[in-house]
């Protein structure tokens, strides 16, 4: 080991040491594999916990829980709503997603546009899906430009039910 | 103003320079463009360049001493700019050195950092090897200098340094490193192909790719990243004979007006022998590289899986022009023929190499643009747009002005090098 | 003495080689599901309940902040069209964030197919979103460990730490992930982690009116969910690349891909 060629390895050394030294205090303490071994779950620990404390912006108005949420305090109204047609509908869907309300925002900024009931309204030709089942128009045929919500009623879209 | 900013803020990355065409999945974009194309082109010519000067120092191909001490300088020239457009295609370039604080193995990205660095540690103490007596004769002769300037004190101190105190310049020292020399140039071929073969990893492993995925892949890399390599080397070293041969000339530089300066004979000599022998061994490897291709397109189109209907539309109706007549017509047949049919000079041998290393930038560029050009749902295709004129950071790195910066540092950094550690040297001064 | 100690070694080989055959049979799925009461999430599409309204992309892009015109997306629907002159027609214009307001199909480039209602055979849609699969491909690729598999099978990206090199796009065979046009980090549906932890559904699962999204503890044999994929016929996307999809599938057709 006393020969003159050795000298870069010893370069080489310091830089490793010198990389290792810096990695210490670069990088996060909690890395490791989880369950699922190194190939799978390699990550920093404590991001679980940054993905758990995102914020929740929709209440539980989904379909396995029908318009609980919102039952709370609009219980009443909430009680008629889901009886009609459109009962299946989450809340949220078109009184936008309830965040904290009613602290803020205080009111919900509903979705009142035409597009949003030509989501599942449009007339399309698919007789093999789901669709079919809905009754659809002709965005351009059937009054363009007059918000459905003028004529019909969104929570009792019945026909006889017209404004 | 505000608008524009949000709109500017708002770009998906990749919707600048990729067009859809029938059903491509809302997610896929080309988001692999032209600096992932340079990335294997770049890595290929410095393992390339290293091969080459191995053939000298391990083999012992003693008529390749000068084009071998040249290689080795200029990859390791190459060596940062292999780095480069990794760096630059990443969206988070700062965090860049995450790959080697916790690398995670079973990536083929990951090796890159530790693969990388040991490829740049053996090939900078090989050159250490070669030029430690050329740094301590430096040194000293500044040394002994009396009134020195501030850039000869600079150099002064740059040359100590380089020496890492060791200033035995007698024969058996130098014997020793020469030993040594051959040592790491044996331990660097393996990582060279190592390093290039994982690049090719890295693509012929992506399971979702049907045109990437083939174990194949690295070993279709390694080949063609030696033949591009070899190319480029024969390439700039005629440039740099051609251009020392017009200093000797007209005796423009200071080597040119000692007395023992090779006269233009000797310079046209060493030149054609030297060209000669290399374009042997790229003539070598290019067959090896294309009968690899053409075996896994034939493969492909033989066993006919169920990506072979889209593929076959890719390869051989959209991207017909880039496959067939650019790369394997222009890049690879005309070259071939021109180097292979006798008669050969070193100015043919010259155009040969710039067209070989057009098809081998070719090859990759319809490897990793073809591969995107074709959606995950097999019922739609992707046009990929080179951005030419940049209008924002992004379509600068990712675009026409990107790539060229990637060209061109490595001749900047030659020239850099080249101050320390001279690719042209005498005799006397190393070996 | 030989042959004593033949039968005898015999024996023994014989008996030790039916101890693991016998571990393998007589093995019910039910009673590992049982004994391994810990949580596996699992997504459930009924693609037959679909109507392509396109709320859940519309509530996934909202809860998770998905910028409502950036043309990526977490979860996407695709139409498909078959004609009866057996022609195949496949779009998911802005991944029907919009719902499906227009029968013609986008074809890309600007340009648009109008499809004869007469000429309609069969037509549906398919919600997609991350399978988060048992052997995450994208995972696997990562090379900083920025991505991973939880303990629960939700697959998550580390915007901390992702260097946003892409490998995890392009090893992904759903095209579930992309980069985030903000953030610029790789970014993926997360099963809305936040929610599902707190108790609630995701927000696409809550979103949909149709009860088409459905998420349930696969680990769970009292689960619904689970219940409906052990009796009914379920399948996966593209189960040829060995990633064990936990999103399954009812009705699926062998074009969706």
């Amino acid at each position: 080991m006393k020969s003159h060629v050795w000298r870069p390895l010893y370069v080489v050394i310091a830089l490793v040491v010198g990389l290792l030294v810096f990695r210490f205090f670069y990088v996060p303490n909690d890395f490791g594999s989880g369950k699922r071994g190194f190939m799978y779950s390699f990550h920093r620990m404590s991001n679980e916990e940054e993905w758990k404390k995102q914020p929740v912006k929709y209440g539980a108005t989904g379909k396995e829980r029908m318009h609980e949420y919102c039952s709370a305090c609009h219980g009443a109204v909430v009680k008629v709503r889901t009886e009609d047609l459109h009962g299946i509908i989450p809340c949220e869907d078109c009184h936008g997603p309830a965040l904290n309300h009613p602290e803020a925002p205080e009111k919900l900024n509903i979705d009142r546009t035409r597009e949003l009931c030509l989501r599942c309204h449009t007339s399309l030709p698919y007789t093999t899906s789901e669709r079919k089942r809905i009754p659809g128009i002709d965005p351009k045929g059937h009054n363009p430009g007059i918000e459905c919500v003028k004529c019909h009623n969104p929570h009792n879209p019945r026909l006889e039910e017209m404004k | 103003m505000v608008e524009q900013l949000a709109q500017k803020v708002l770009e998906v990355h990749g919707e600048a320079w990729t067009i859809k065409e029938l059903f491509v999945l809302p997610n896929e974009y080309i988001y692999w463009s032209i600096q992932i194309v340079m990335y294997p082109f770049m890595t290929g010519l410095v393992a390339g360049a290293f091969v080459l000067s191995s053939l000298y120092h391990v083999f012992g191909v003693e008529k390749l001493k000068e084009i071998a001490r040249f290689s080795l300088v200029f990859s390791f020239a190459l060596l940062p700019v292999a780095m480069m457009p990794l760096l630059m295609h990443l969206q988070q370039p700062f965090r860049g050195i995450n790959v080697m604080m916790t690398p995670h193995f079973t990536s083929a990205i990951a090796a890159f950092g530790i693969v990388f660095s040991t490829y740049g540690c053996i090939v900078a103490t090989e050159l250490w090897l070669v030029y430690r007596k050329h740094f301590v004769l430096t040194a000293q002769a500044l040394n002994a200098q009396q009134n020195r300037s501030a850039v000869d004190n600079f150099r002064l101190l740059i040359f100590t340094c380089l020496t890492l105190g060791a200033w035995d310049i007698s024969h058996e020292a130098i014997e020793k490193d020469h030993h040594a020399c051959k040592i790491m140039a044996g331990i660097g071929i393996p990582v060279a192909c190592f390093l290039h073969g994982y690049a090719g990893f890295i693509f012929g492993s992506v399971k979702a790719n049907a045109l990437w995925m083939t174990p194949l892949m690295p070993v279709i890399f390694i080949c063609s990243a030696v033949v591009s390599g070899v190319a480029l080397c024969i390439l700039c070293y005629v440039i740099v004979q051609e251009f020392r041969k017009f200093m000797a000339k007209r005796k423009m530089a200071r080597w040119a007006k000692d007395v023992d300066a090779p006269t233009v004979e000797e310079l046209e000599g060493a030149k054609h022998m030297e060209v000669m022998l290399a374009s042997n061994y790229l003539l070598y490897f290019m067959i090896a590289a294309i009968t690899l291709e053409i075996l896994d397109l034939i493969f492909r189109g033989y066993t006919q899986v169920k990506s072979w209907d889209i593929l076959r539309e890719v390869i051989m109706e959209r991207d017909f022009t880039k496959i067939f007549i650019l790369q394997y017509g222009l890049g690879n047949l005309v070259p071939f023929l021109m180097m292979a049919l006798p008669g050969r000079t070193v100015r043919r041998t010259t155009i040969a190499t710039v067209l070989v290393l057009f098809g081998v930038f070719m090859m990759r560029y319809n490897v990793v643009i073809g591969g995107q050009a074709f959606s995950l749902s097999f019922a739609g295709f992707m046009d990929y747009h080179l951005p030419i004129i940049p209008h924002s950071i992004e379509t600068y790195k990712e675009g026409l002005l990107g790539a060229l910066t990637v060209i061109t540092t490595p001749f900047v950094l030659f020239f850099v090098i080249n101050k320390f550690l001279p690719a042209f040297l005498k005799e006397d001064s190393s070996h | 003495m030989e042959r004593r100690e033949f039968l005898k070694s015999c024996i023994m080989v014989i008996a030790g080689a039916s101890v693991p055959l016998s571990a393998l049979t007589l093995i019910d799925p039910r009673k590992v599901l049982a004994a391994n009461p810990d949580i596996q999430w699992a997504f459930l599409v009924d693609t037959n309940k679909c109507v392509g309204c396109g709320f859940c992309v519309m509530a996934c892009k909202t809860e998770n902040d998905i910028p409502l015109d950036a043309n990526v997306t977490r979860t996407w629907v695709e139409r498909y069209v078959y004609t009866k002159d057996d022609r195949r027609y496949v779009d998911s214009p802005k991944g029907a964030l919009n719902g499906y307001t227009e029968s013609r199909i986008d074809l890309g480039k600007g340009e648009f197919k109008e499809i004869d209602p007469k000429n309609v055979g069969k037509a549906f849609f398919v919600p997609k979103l991350c399978n988060h699969c048992t052997t995450p491909p994208c995972t696997q690729v990562c090379p900083v460990g920025a991505t991973y598999k939880t303990d629960d099978g939700v697959v998550l990206v580390d915007r901390k730490w992702c260097i946003g090199c892409g490998y995890c796009i392009m090893a992904c065979p759903y095209a579930a992930r992309f980069f985030h046009p903000l953030l610029h980090v790789a970014d993926k549906c997360t099963f809305c982690y936040h929610r599902i932890t707190k108790g609630l559904d995701s927000a696409c699962v809550n979103a949909c009116p149709f009860g088409a999204r459905r998420m349930g503890n696969i680990h769970n044999i009292n689960d619904p969910i689970t219940q409906l994929i052990m009796n009914e016929r379920v399948g996966v996307l593209k189960d040829e690349f060995g990633t064990k999809p936990q999103a399954f599938y009812i009705g699926l057709a062998q074009e969706v891909r």
